[in-house]
């Protein structure tokens, strides 16, 4: 069967199927197990009402469940295995990994992307947002900055070949250094900072998103107090860091969260342009190397990124909370 | 009030320049694939896209097609280099000059043009800056003899690369594969969390805080840790790496968004309207249809467009949950397993391909950025 008709079918059992589920499920409910008739109407109501949050909720929860709540213990477990599944061996996994050179490196690496990428992505997005807000083509400039949010990983990796490519009539790099005399090199080999080069495609997807978050928190601003700032003889450096980016501090933090749980993420970067070489392997890459041929090593890498993930899980949750308070 | 503190010329002018900067350095790496994607193969190798519409020093090497005449004891070839038959296509479009000629295809430039040089069998041959050239020998030959040189080609921009990548690279297979896995993946989380962001928003019932703070959680989960289990469940179950399992895994991994979003977005509708239409009697179901969807189309717009972009884009999952064989493969694993290996040094295929997979999501970036960014704005603003 042709995958494109495969396709359609799913739509019409998907989208079919639900509306269905949903309508059936309430007509039986209102008409059958509770109706709405009788000595008991006001009883049966109250209890349909009762049920009924519970039907419009299933469908999310169960796939919920089976899809994300269910993987967290899922994988834990999983990890406490051997290779093959069928020996518990506690932790061992994890002692594996801690005394293995190349975990160590990814972790390290992973470290520095969770401080830099975001930090960058946040600054730059500040920043633009900041600039463009006073110009008159200031949604141009957004919209281009913002534009590599649709592009993939994998097609941001290429794009950014063509900057890093060793031969300098290809890699605009190393043209610009073959135009002041120095040798070609790949920016990809140089150890440590590689990890940079790589970060910088991210930080050039993310702060897009950072600036059009950012800005518009900005524009909600009370003019009073720019006003005030400048009635006090202000600079204009002054009322942005002074006056402007305390008052929007909260938003600079959902920001920089957002990014940095993203961070650990993507690891289609690291696969495309190096493969893990040269010392740039980072977590999620370093899980890719096990899947498929270790799920109990694959599974404790997982686990140790979903570790890292947790504070800023809990942070979000008290924030969402606090909120809704 | 910016303006007052704007309205100084020297800082306009400062904002100005550094916004251009900005944007043109965010620019300039993705108009360097657009351009690669449109040129020739050799003139990519030789020179950057850069300096795409100038001309490029090309090597060539052909071979004297023209009739020899005699003249006293030495037989004599004379045309034009760049009418002979192996090189004729690529000088069709414009002028080109010689820069250098050679007779050894390791030194194609060993000579300058114009100058007189002594062939192996004593004759001599001359290749001038515009093609023409010169040929003597001291006996025919049924074929000339074979000559190198080095000449400024115009750029030529094609559409070759596009040939080559969709139809010999199967890149045409892919694309369909992916907007395969991606259609079905947007719709059907949508009505899936359309409820149950309703029931979250608008009913009353225990336990209601509890859930919205796990889809808070639920929508920093990594994506890793759903790998192995629910490979192994899709195993056991007979779904295994298919399509089916595809879909079912960007839905339960888009849905706590969705809920997050629509959520939001459904709580910030009218009191008013709801209770209205409670008090004439109508149904949650009733509500929900004719009230809460039409209204909330907004956000399902900014949902199904973030969703889109994540499900063509993805490569982790596509990797995971289809079979990783030629057919069944999307673009993103296409070009990062396939090509990347078998056509590394290949610049303008890669660069065709990777513009052939972001088109689309450009496509719908561009049109419809108005939804992608009130979304983005719900998402993380209150």
């Amino acid at each position: 069967m042709s995958p494109i008709i495969q396709g359609i079918i799913t739509i019409i059992i998907g989208v079919g199927g639900c509306v269905a589920y949903f309508y059936f499920a309430n007509l039986v409910l209102d008409k059958v197990i509770f109706p709405a008739r009788g000595e008991k109407a006001g009883r049966n109501i109250n209890r349909a009402n009762a049920v009924r949050p519970w039907i419009f909720l299933f469908p999310a929860m169960f796939a919920l469940g089976l899809y994300l709540v269910y993987p967290v213990v899922g994988s834990f477990m999983r990890s406490l295995y051997n290779r093959a599944g069928d020996e518990f061996i506690g932790f061992g996994n994890y002692a594996q990994l801690l005394a293995s050179e190349d975990f160590r490196v990814a972790f390290f690496n992973n470290i520095l992307w969770v401080i830099f990428v975001p930090a960058a992505a946040t600054f730059l997005g500040l920043l633009s947002a900041q600039l463009t807000d006073r110009l008159k083509w200031g949604n141009i400039a957004k919209s281009l900055i913002f534009m590599p949010m649709a592009i993939s990983f994998v097609g941001a990796s290429l794009i950014w070949k063509f900057v890093y490519a060793q031969d300098p009539d290809i890699g605009i790099i190393n043209a610009i250094r073959a135009a002041l005399g120095a040798d070609p090199l790949d920016p990809l080999q140089i150890p440590f900072w590689n990890n940079f080069f790589l970060m910088v495609i991210l930080i050039w997807i993310q702060t897009g998103f950072a600036m059009v978050i950012l800005s518009a928190a900005l524009r909600g601003i009370p003019e009073e107090t720019v006003e005030a700032a400048i009635i006090d003889g202000a600079n204009p450096f002054q009322i942005f860091f002074k006056i402007k980016v305390p008052q929007i501090k909260s938003t600079i933090m959902v920001v920089w969260t957002t990014i940095t749980v993203l961070v650990l993420k993507v690891f289609d970067i690291v696969y495309t342009m190096t493969g893990g070489n040269f010392d740039t392997e980072i977590l999620p890459s370093y899980m890719m190397d096990f899947m498929f041929r270790d799920d109990g090593l694959a599974t404790a890498v997982a686990f140790v990124i979903m570790v890292t993930v947790l504070p800023v899980m809990i942070w979000n949750i008290r924030q969402s909370r606090a909120e809704m308070r | 009030m910016d303006n007052i503190a704007g309205k100084k010329p020297a800082l306009v002018w400062a904002t100005n320049l550094s916004v251009l900067l900005l944007v043109l350095l965010w620019l300039i790496p993705t108009v360097g694939l657009f351009v690669s994607s449109f040129r020739d193969r050799d003139q990519i190798s030789a020179s950057g896209w850069w300096v795409a519409p100038f001309s490029v020093e090309l090597t060539y090497r052909t071979r004297s097609d023209a009739e020899p005449r005699q003249e006293g004891d030495l037989w004599i070839y004379e045309g034009n280099i760049f009418e002979t038959a192996e090189v004729r296509e690529s000088f069709e479009s414009g002028e080109s000059s010689i820069a250098a000629f050679g007779l050894r295809g390791r030194e194609p430039g060993a000579f300058e043009a114009g100058q007189e040089v002594e062939n192996r069998d004593g004759g001599t041959i001359t290749v001038n800056a515009d093609g023409s050239y010169v040929y003597t020998a001291t006996e025919p030959d049924d074929r000339g003899p074979r000559v190198y040189f080095v000449a400024d080609t115009p750029p030529d921009f094609t559409l070759d690369n596009y040939r080559t990548v969709l139809t010999a690279d199967n890149m045409d297979r892919a694309f369909i594969n992916t907007l395969t896995v991606t259609i079905p993946a947007t719709i059907i989380p949508i009505l899936i969390a359309a409820f149950a962001a309703y029931a979250l928003a608008w009913m009353e019932f225990p336990g209601r805080a509890l859930l919205i703070a796990a889809v808070v959680g639920l929508l920093v989960v990594p994506l890793q840790l759903a790998l192995v289990p629910l490979l192994n469940l899709h195993n056991t179950i007979g779904i295994g790496q298919s399509f089916l399992g595809i879909w079912l895994a960007h839905t339960g991994f888009g849905l706590p968004l969705a809920v997050y979003l629509l959520r939001n977005y459904m709580a910030g509708l009218p009191r008013d309207i709801i209770e209205s239409a409670k008090v004439d009697g109508a149904t949650d179901f009733q509500i929900f249809v004719r009230i809460i969807l039409p209204l909330s189309f907004p956000a399902l717009a900014s949902f199904a467009i973030f969703q889109f972009l994540w499900t063509w884009n993805d490569l982790l999952v596509a990797k995971v949950f289809l079979p990783s064989a030629g057919e069944a493969q999307v673009m993103t694993v296409k070009i990062a397993d396939d090509l990347l290996g078998s056509r590394g040094g290949d610049w303008g295929i890669l660069a065709t391909a990777a513009f052939v997979s972001i088109a689309v999501p450009l496509l719908v970036f561009f049109t419809m950025q108005r939804y992608l960014v009130r979304g983005l704005l719900a998402g993380s603003v209150k």
